[in-house]
């Protein structure tokens, strides 16, 4: 059985993942969250699903390296990982972080270092064992700041700048890095976007688009697709023009 | 706010919309957003999932499953669960859900809700009958958990109750085994009610799946085709290995994307021009399959799963729909004055449903199955002309002793509703006062 484990199992995409995953054969599955009441219910879910996937819970504090390091280690002691995919994140109110740098701080930890925290844990043993894939889930707001999310763009900047260097280091080993850029998805994270009207993809097409792309180690790609096209107008809109739009 | 529709698509006002995602929460979002309704899939055609201008609490994010015994065949699950998710995990393994209606798009909370019922009435019952139990959030802040030992009046009135005595946050289900996925059918061209009924009353016994399309513009003559199908057991779809490859494209079909209805037509593509050729055509066409044939139990069951957004074909002003049911006792009379006054008026149905209920008796309050015939029609929405010929129907349903389904139903007046449902004072007693709905209110006062 393969071997996957989930940072941050409880995220609506990462429970989609996972229910493909166990769907398409039986798996062995770590899943690591904060809460413990929740992580296990993904765990029931997952096992009612898949009653030869043998499911494990853990939880573990996501804003501490320690802790991380911690975790990490138990994790790879139990057996060889596969697949790591490290999928944890809060969307951050852009307002509340300019007026309290405590919150500031919080969406920069929890979007950018620990993600990245985690990643490094990981690479460690499986450069080790030179087999394994490293996915992690960006955003499309990592590529360009913007007046109304840039502090939780930018944690994710962070984020795909460090896939970028983790790439370029793995490249002549058996391990893969896989960076995903969501685009806005259907999620309860998401759930306040969604009443104000903003169109997304649904969660279940994200999902199969993140298992698709880690099963053939693409190192980069957009989800849903067309994103890759609307990110490259984006970036590349000259700053007099991108200043003026209200986005 | 969000504009929101139910599958009639006859109105599209503004909700404020909360979806609930964690099943610990949902007593908690209840009380701080009400008074409240809650939405499943919106596979209703009228406004029994509406609540406009008000909350509307989302459901389908309530979609873990929690516990499965395959000794005994249980499910727990949480109340957003679509039963095509249930369906699709289960029949590989040997066991399906014992009710289902004619599409598998909803959810299992709006299956309790609506307690609904599928050709199997006559075998098996409605959904409720296989539900042992559920835990229901209140809008005071308080999570009961129901069955039918303990709680038999408050169980009694949840199911079927419409939403309004709480949200079912989660749900022991009975399933029941299954050989295969296949299905033995036969389909059988009929001419007038007598044959129908004759039919219907000879299949009740062998065949566990009954139901019948009628061309509901052929007036007197009403002719129709009666489908009846039993599932095939393991020995039996083994010994006809072309299933397999039959099987494995069907699963191919399936799990592509569903075709989709592209856009609104800005005019009803049912009409006069559309529907006679249709009824003729469908009716030559199921003609020609008549005899003994295997099917898969998803076209079979949910022949319009396949094609997304299919109610869009009725334009912009959405269409209703219009199911009774009336007892057997003077139902054949029934059903043909109903048959005589959609000829007489001129709005055909593209889709009219004939079958008989068994006989037994719904668990639910407001359960709408009883013993009796049922016919379910389908009207685009022209307006006066069409509310005018629903007021025909009631009529014929009110005299037959009959009542509607509140699934479907966007206008009925409140006096048939009444009759209709003689358990509802009962009923009233366990309603939450937390919840309301466009129907609730148009049909109890509030
Ligand atoms: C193509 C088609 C075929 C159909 N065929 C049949 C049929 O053969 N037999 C039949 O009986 N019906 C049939 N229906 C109707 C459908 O089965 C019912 O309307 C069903 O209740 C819809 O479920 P939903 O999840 O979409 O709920 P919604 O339509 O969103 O809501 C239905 C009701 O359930 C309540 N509700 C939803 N979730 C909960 C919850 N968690 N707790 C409490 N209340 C809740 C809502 O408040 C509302 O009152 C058909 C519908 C379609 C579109």
């Amino acid at each position: 059985m393969q071997h996957m484990v989930i940072i941050g199992a409880t995220s609506a995409m990462a429970e989609h993942c996972a229910r493909l995953w166990v769907q398409a054969a039986p798996v062995r599955l770590t899943l690591v969250g904060r809460d413990e009441a929740r992580t296990r219910r993904v765990a029931d879910d997952l096992r009612v699903r898949s009653p030869q996937s043998d499911v494990q819970v853990m939880t573990s504090d996501f804003a501490d390296a320690t802790a991380i390091q911690r975790t990490v280690s138990h994790i790879v002691a139990q057996a060889a990982v596969d697949v790591v995919l490290i999928a944890h994140g809060v969307l951050s109110d852009q307002g509340t972080c300019q007026d309290d740098l405590l919150a500031c701080d919080a969406a920069l930890q929890i979007n950018g270092v620990s993600p990245v925290l985690f990643a490094e844990a990981f690479a460690k043993p499986m450069v080790a064992a030179n087999h394994g894939t490293i996915a992690i889930i960006g955003s499309v707001a990592g590529d360009r700041g913007r007046k109304t999310n840039y502090v939780y763009g930018a944690a994710k900047g962070l984020v795909s700048r460090y896939a970028q260097g983790m790439q370029h280091r793995l490249a002549h080993t058996g391990v893969k890095v896989v960076l995903v850029k969501p685009g806005p998805t259907d999620t309860p994270m998401t759930s306040d976007l969604k009443a104000k009207g903003q169109k997304m993809a649904s969660v279940e097409q994200v999902a199969k688009d993140i298992v698709k792309g880690i099963a053939s180690g693409k190192p980069v790609f957009y989800t849903p697709g067309i994103w890759q096209i609307i990110m490259l107008v984006v970036m590349h809109l000259p700053r007099f023009v991108f200043n003026k739009l209200n986005i | 706010m969000k504009p929101v529709s139910a599958w009639g698509r006859l109105s599209n006002d503004l909700h404020d919309v909360h979806v609930l995602t964690d099943r610990s929460h949902v007593a908690t979002v209840l009380a701080a957003h009400q008074p409240g309704l809650a939405f499943g899939n919106g596979r209703s055609y009228g406004d029994v999932c509406l609540n406009p201008h008000g909350n509307l609490w989302h459901t389908t994010g309530l979609n873990k499953f929690m516990a499965f015994d395959d000794a005994t065949g249980r499910l727990v699950c949480e109340a957003g669960v679509l039963l095509r998710d249930i369906q699709r995990l289960f029949v590989p393994r040997g066991w399906m859900l014992p009710v289902t209606p004619g599409t598998q798009l909803i959810t299992v909370g709006g299956a309790i809700a609506n307690d609904v019922h599928g050709k199997n009435h006559h075998a098996v019952g409605s959904f409720g009958d296989h539900v042992l139990g559920v835990s229901l959030a209140r809008t005071t802040g308080e999570v009961l958990s129901l069955d039918w030992t303990q709680t038999p009046a408050l169980m009694g009135a949840t199911l079927g109750g419409l939403g309004l005595t709480g949200v079912i946050v989660t749900a022991e289900l009975q399933l029941r085994r299954v050989g295969s996925p296949w299905l033995r059918t036969e389909t059988l061209p009929y001419q007038g009610l007598a044959e129908f009924f004759e039919l219907a009353d000879a299949s009740e016994h062998d065949w566990e799946h009954t139901v019948s399309w009628i061309d509901c513009l052929a007036g007197q003559t009403a002719r129709g085709i009666f489908m009846r199908a039993n599932p095939m057991s393991a020995p039996q779809a083994a010994a006809m290995p072309s299933l397999k490859a039959v099987l494995a494209a069907h699963q191919q079909k399936t799990h592509s994307q569903p075709l989709r209805m592209p856009f609104v037509p800005p005019l009803s593509l049912v009409n006069g021009l559309s529907l006679k050729p249709f009824n003729m055509a469908y009716y030559e066409l199921q003609k020609l399959k008549s005899g003994f044939d295997v099917a898969h139990y998803e076209p079979f069951s949910y022949p319009l799963d396949n094609l997304q957004d299919w109610n869009r074909m009725y334009g912009p002003r959405g269409f209703y729909q219009y199911q009774s049911v009336v007892p057997r006792e003077g139902g054949q009379l029934a059903v043909q004055a109903m048959l005589d006054a959609i000829a007489a008026s001129g709005e055909g149905s593209f889709l009219a449903v004939l079958k008989t209920f068994g006989n037994r008796e719904a668990k639910g309050m407001l359960s709408f199955p009883e013993p009796g015939v049922t016919l379910a029609l389908d009207f685009p929405n022209r307006g006066q002309r069409t509310l005018q010929l629903m007021d025909r129907l009631d009529a014929i349903v009110r005299e037959a002793k009959g009542r509607l389904y509140m699934a479907k139903d966007a206008r009925m007046p409140r006096d048939l509703f009444e009759a209709g449902y003689p358990r509802l004072s009962e009923f009233l007693a366990h309603r939450d006062a937390g919840i309301s709905s466009a129907m609730s209110r148009r049909l109890m006062g509030v």
